[in-house]
This record gives C-alpha cells, structure tokens and sequence, in this order.
C-alpha cells in the first residue's frame, strides 16, 4: 500500500540526509519525495510517497519521529487529502505533431514554457495520476527530457 | 565574568554536567582541549587506542548509570572510536564523544586528518552534532548530554572544529535544556497499566520477559517486587541479567539462543507474557512466528519504535519502565478485592511446571577428571567473588559461559556487548568500570581471541593502577565460530584456529602485570584466589577443554523450543 507521510522537520544541515538514511539504512522504500523551507525559516516541510504494509509504515512514522530533528509526521492518506505533482516535459514538436501537442497540452492545461524548432517544453501540474497519464500520450509523440518534482500533499482542512 | 576561550567552555561545560573522568587520545585537532584538561582537575585517562576510550567511557556509563565522555582528534582519531559508539548505541548506553575536527574553513576540503565524522557516525548515534559557530558550542554540548542521558539512552557525538575550539566565548547561564522537537515519554498512559494488570490477573501461565532498560532505567526493586508478590517467573535477556536476582527460585535464567530450557520452554508456554524494556532481538525469539505463540503480549518501553516492530503487541505501553512498573504496583495495591495469595495459588501449578523442567534440564556441563571445562571456572569466579564482582566479558562462548553460570543478583554488574557483539569490548570496558569503582573487584572474562583484540589496553590499566583481573578462557580457537562450524558445517574450521597465540603469562609480565596459568582443573580454584589476593593487574590463562560447546543452543532462525541440548 501506498503512503504520503508530511513531516515537518528543523531546517538544518544534514537534517534530510537523517532521513533518507533511515529509509536507506533500515530498507525502507521511497517512491518520492520533496522538501522546502515553510513560513517559518527554520522549518522545512517534506513530502515522501513510500509503500508497505500497515506494520512497515508503523515503524516508518515511529521512526521517523525517532529523529530528533523531526517536528511532526502525518501519515495524510489516511484522510482526506490534496496531492500535487509538476511535471517539466519536452516533447518532440515538429511540423507534423505540433497542433496534437498542444491539444494534448490544452486538455491537461499544462503550459508551454519554452520552445525551440523542434520542441516544446510543458509544464503540467496534477495528482499523480494525471502525471502519468499525459506521460503516456505524450511518450509515442516523442519525450526528450522529463523532470518531476515528486509529491507534494496536504491533508483537506476539516469541513465543520 | 569576562570571555573565555572555547576549550575552557567545554571543560566547564563537562564540570556542571558533573563528569570527573574522561577517556582519550590526543592529536592535532584536539591539543587546546588536552592542554586544557590537564590543570581542570579532570582526570583524564589516555588510552592506548581510541576504540578502548570509548568502550571505557561505555563501561564507566553501565556501571554508574551516569554520561561516560571519550575525546579523540580528527581523522582516525574519531573513525578508530566509531566501533565503540556503535557498541553504545546497539545497548542503549549513554556516552558523550567529542572529536575534533580540521577547522571551519577548510571542512570538506579533505584537509588533512578530516573525515565526515558526523556522516559516518549518523546511524549509530542517538543524534549527532557538528558545531560550527562558536556561539553555539556551549548550549549544543548541555544538549548532547540531555539527549545521551534522557529517554532511551545513547551515545551522542559532538564534532568540534579547532577554530571554534579556539574562539573567545561568552559563557551562557546554565538553564534545562528544552527541546521543542524531543520530548521522551516517562509516564505510562494509566488506561494501559489498569489494562495490563487485569491482563496479569486474569493469566494462568505469565511470563516477565525482562530486559537492559530494566538496568538502564534503574527499575530492578519495582520488577522483583511485582514478581514476588505475584509469584511470576521471570527470564532475562543477555542485557537484563542482574535486573532480577539470578539467584531467586523464579528465576529462570536468561532466554533466546543460548538460554536455559527453562526459560524457553517457560515463554513457548506461558499465556501472558510481559516484556519490560526488552525488544524482542532474533538471538532472543528464534523464528518468530513460533515465540509466545499463545500469549497474550505486554510491553514496557520507553521507545516506541522497539513496540510492535518484531512482535505484534497486545498491550502497549510507552513509558519508562520503573515509572510503569511503579505504576502497576501502585494500582496492585490499590485494587479492591484483590488477594494476592489467590492469584500465587492460581500460579503454583505453572511453577511446578516450571520447576519439572529445570529439574530435567538444568544449567549443566559434565565434568571430565582434569581437563578444566570453561563453566567450572565462571562457577568457581561466582563462588569465590561472591557473585557480586563486576563481571565484564568480550564476545564469544566465554560470554555465554558466563551469562549461565555466574550468578548476578545486582544491577549493573554484567557488563557485556550484547546488541554488536564488540569482541575487544571486555578489557577496557573493565578499565572505565574499575576507573568508576576503585574499590570493586572487576573481573574480565575473556577468550585467548577477543582479548588480542584490544590487548594493549593492558598499559593503560597499568599506568593508572587500575588493578582489573582478566580471565582468559583459551581454547585455542575462536571458539563460538568453531562451534557454528562443528555444528553446521561438517567441522570445516575456516579461519577459526589460532595456530598462534601469545603466552598470556610472559604477556602479562611484559606489561608489568602478574601472569597465572591454570592447566589443570584442580588449579583453577587456587589461581583465583591467587589473582584475587594480588593488588595488581592479572591475567589467569586458564587450558579449558578446546572443544567444548555452548549449550543449550537454538540455531539460528529455529523455534525457541528446538533447542540443541548437548
Ligand atoms: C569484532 C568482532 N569480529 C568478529 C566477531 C565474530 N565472532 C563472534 S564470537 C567469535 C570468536 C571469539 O573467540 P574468542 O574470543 O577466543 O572466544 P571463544 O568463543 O573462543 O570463547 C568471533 C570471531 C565479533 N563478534 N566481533
Ligand atoms: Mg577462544
């Protein structure tokens, strides 16, 4: 089973090297994983997709919270919950694809962010899902280069 | 009070936190703090290699329960100290390492003697700390030693680069270290503890299953009392041992690979089973699916992570564990209608059970006319000391050996690598317990292996008159290897003959200690005596019988209950 953890954690130096050596050293999986500063400066935020059983990411948030630079774990797909990916893409744009490109672009409103005679660089921001589905029409058009921010997720505000 | 430079700041920051011994080795990084040390009133021990200065400060830690401090330089200063802190962190004790570095500006230049101490030592630190800015020097030292000494304990390093050592400082004012983001939880959730003693109330067949946190949190008196007033039985693990008194009818000795059958049998069996401040290592569960199998599991811990992560849990407790066996006593006795003799009738039947086996199997070897078996001396050292020295030991057969056979009644007085396995732990692990309590007999127990492993701890020892015993098991061979090899395959013994070994006696003598061989199992008890009567350091070489096995023995990966008799 997939999980999206949020932790807060100090930002210092070393803190995410603490963390991915935890993942790294007790054989811990990481699909994702992405981190910045939050409102507060001293605070980062970080995001990281993981997987395993009910018992595995137990022992994942405990340990998690076992690091003394860890402010806070949530495992935030255990509710409600928003989760975002950006995705900068560039797509083989050539005489012939260029109007299918765009169309395509135009359904996952993604923008073009750069072009070239060849190219279009796009950008596109969704859930995970969507990510991958505009991946799959664009990849028999031709992808050159793919950069992906990983998961970002916030859990819903409570609705009372 | 005017500034003062940072070495002066560390010194004073190691006085407030009441330390008055510490272990080292100097180099280029750390000279401002040595020449510091040397008029503070702080002794400070120099070892002869810096794994020995963090063993010791390790053994100082386990005997006292106080923070034991190494200080090593830079480079293979700190990198020769790593398989101490490991040894640290695998048993939860609480030491404080300082290492020096290269100075600020040339970090990450591979300047010379640099290494990435605090990368290296990231996963097996409690929590680390390179201390880059002057400023913070003093606050991060008084956190180092909250964090090393408070909730589960570990060790914690402090990497000191020369120029900050070197910085004029203004000396805060000490407050309690608050940390936002750290708060250990001592006491037990009280829902839990009315849980769990109704749990024990209602078990036929309960089980202590005891472990280091019990020494580790100072909760010896609260178990035994919650076991005598009961009359539960009780096992320890390798690290809990002294945490109940191995010599009282419940106990059952210590369990897991190397356990009594008693023990084993007793936890296969037992319908309530209650861990306090042990984590259900492999060495102590065999196959896991097989451990407790029809019990009902309790367990104390004061880390969260150690609950649920080998064994599903059916009470969870997080706590410190004197804080929550306290606590179960307390509603014991405030529970209406309980009587106490009822529930030990209810227990007499289980006890019999208990009893039959340790009757069918107890802890024994046979005897055989001269050849001096390796258990007859731990007996013969627990007979002659009393069963009260402190007993150190490196890793191998003689560790097991000793865990059977000596008799620890107190706390705190088996000091042994139990999670790493650190053979050369024994010899100056001896020397930071002996440094603690000048007036205790301490006694390392050996193998001719482990002992060449940290051997020149000896002159260390010598130079601080530190008069330890060391007992030498030699069987010629790297002795619990051999037996995985005898056992398991077909008698090949790769790499595990000591085709060379020193005479420990000359040995002995060559460092200015007193040298005494047992060849003959009718001298080892006057060779004992000997090396007990002498004021100095001795070594006892002891000829045991060469092939001789550690049993009973769960092989690895097996159910507890398919134990190896002999
Ligand atoms: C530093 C280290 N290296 C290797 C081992 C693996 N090991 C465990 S016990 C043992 C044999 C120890 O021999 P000895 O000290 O003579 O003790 P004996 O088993 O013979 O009593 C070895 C090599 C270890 N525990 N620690
Ligand atoms: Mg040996």
């Amino acid at each position: 089973m997939k999980h999206t953890l949020s932790v807060l954690l100090q930002n210092k130096p070393g803190v995410l090297s603490r963390v991915t050596g935890l993942f790294s050293g007790r054989g811990f999986n990481i699909e994702s994983l992405s981190v910045a500063e939050t409102l507060d400066a001293s605070v980062s935020s970080l995001t990281l997709v993981t997987s395993g059983n009910d018992a595995i990411v137990e022992q994942i948030t405990k340990q998690l919270h076992k690091l003394i630079d860890v402010i806070k774990v949530t495992d935030v797909s255990e509710g409600e919950f928003v989760e975002r990916e950006m995705v900068l893409i560039r797509v083989k744009a050539e005489s012939n694809t260029r109007a299918e490109v765009l169309r395509v672009i135009d359904i996952f409103r993604g923008k073009v962010v750069d072009v070239s005679p060849k190219s279009y660089t796009v950008e596109v921001t969704g859930s995970t899902t969507k990510i991958k589905a505009i991946i799959d029409i664009l990849k028999p058009i031709g992808i050159k280069e793919i950069v992906r921010t990983g998961t970002i997720a916030m859990a819903r505000a409570s609705k009372s | 009070m005017g500034k003062i430079n940072g070495s002066q700041a560390i010194i004073k920051c190691l006085q407030e936190e009441g330390v008055n011994t510490i272990f080292g080795f100097p180099g280029g990084a750390v000279i401002d703090l040595f020449d510091e040390l040397m008029d503070s009133g702080i002794k400070n021990v120099l070892v002869r290699h810096e794994q020995g200065a963090v063993h010791a400060a390790d053994g100082y830690a386990r005997v006292t329960g106080e923070v034991g401090v190494a200080l090593l330089t830079s480079g293979p200063g700190a990198t020769n100290g790593v398989t101490g802190i490991a040894t640290a962190y695998l048993d939860s004790i609480p030491i404080v390492v300082l290492t020096g570095q290269v100075p600020t500006a040339l970090i990450g230049n591979d300047a010379f003697q640099e290494v990435d101490i605090v990368g290296i030592t990231r996963p097996c630190t409690k929590h680390n700390y390179l201390v880059k800015d002057a400023k913070d020097l003093v606050p991060t030292l008084r956190e180092a030693f909250h964090v090393a000494r408070t909730g589960r304990p570990g060790p914690v390093l402090v990497d000191l680069p020369k120029d900050v050592v070197a910085t004029m400082i203004n000396f805060p004012e000490r407050k309690p270290v608050r940390m936002q983001t750290y708060q250990p939880t001592y006491e037990p959730h009280m829902g839990q503890i009315e849980k769990a003693c109704k749990t024990i109330l209602g078990a036929k067949r309960p089980v202590l299953y005891v472990g280091g946190g019990v020494i580790l949190s100072n909760a010896n008196e609260e178990l035994t009392e919650l076991a005598r007033r009961l009359d539960i039985p009780v096992t320890m693990t390798l690290m809990g041992l002294g945490g109940f008194p191995g010599t009282d009818p419940l106990s059952m000795g210590m369990l897991g690979m190397h356990g009594s059958y008693t023990a084993n049998m007793a936890v296969s069996q037992c319908d309530v089973l209650i861990a306090v401040g042990a984590r259900f290592d492999d060495r102590v569960t065999g196959r896991i699916d097989a451990f407790a199998p029809h019990a009902k599991i309790i367990h104390i811990d004061i880390d969260p992570t150690s609950i649920s992560k080998n064994v599903k849990v059916d009470i969870p407790i997080v706590a410190d564990c004197k804080h929550a066996l306290t606590a179960m006593n307390t509603w014991l006795t405030q529970a209406k209608d309980l009587n106490e003799d009822e529930i030990k009738t209810k227990h007499e039947p289980w006890l019999a059970t208990v009893n039959e086996w340790t009757e069918k199997h107890p802890m024994a070897y046979a005897t055989d006319g001269e050849i001096i078996k390796p258990q007859y001396v731990i007996e013969m050292l627990s007979k002659l000391t009393g069963g009260d020295a402190i007993i150190t030991t490196e890793v191998g057969q003689h560790q097991m050996w000793t865990a059977q056979f000596y008799k620890f009644n107190r706390p705190r007085r088996f000091i042994t690598s139990g999670g790493l396995g650190t053979m050369g732990f024994g010899l100056p692990a001896a020397i930071g317990a002996k440094m603690a309590f000048p007036d205790e007999l301490v006694i390392d127990v050996a193998g001719d292996g482990s002992i060449q492993m940290n051997i020149q701890e000896l002159a260390t020892a010598k130079q601080y008159g530190c008069p330890v015993k060391i007992a030498i098991l030699n069987n010629n061979y790297l002795g619990m290897v051999r037996q995985w090899q005898e056992l398991f395959y077909d008698k090949r013994y790769a790499g595990t003959v000591m085709e060379v070994t020193p005479d420990f006696v000359k040995l002995a003598e060559a460092y200015g200690a007193v040298g005494l061989r047992a060849t003959k199992a009718s001298e080892v008890e006057g060779v004992i005596k000997k090396a007990l009567a002498t004021d100095n350091l001795v070594i006892m070489d002891f000829t045991i019988a060469r092939e001789e096995g550690v049993f009973p023995m769960v092989p690895a990966g097996k159910a507890t209950t398919e134990m190896l008799l002999v």
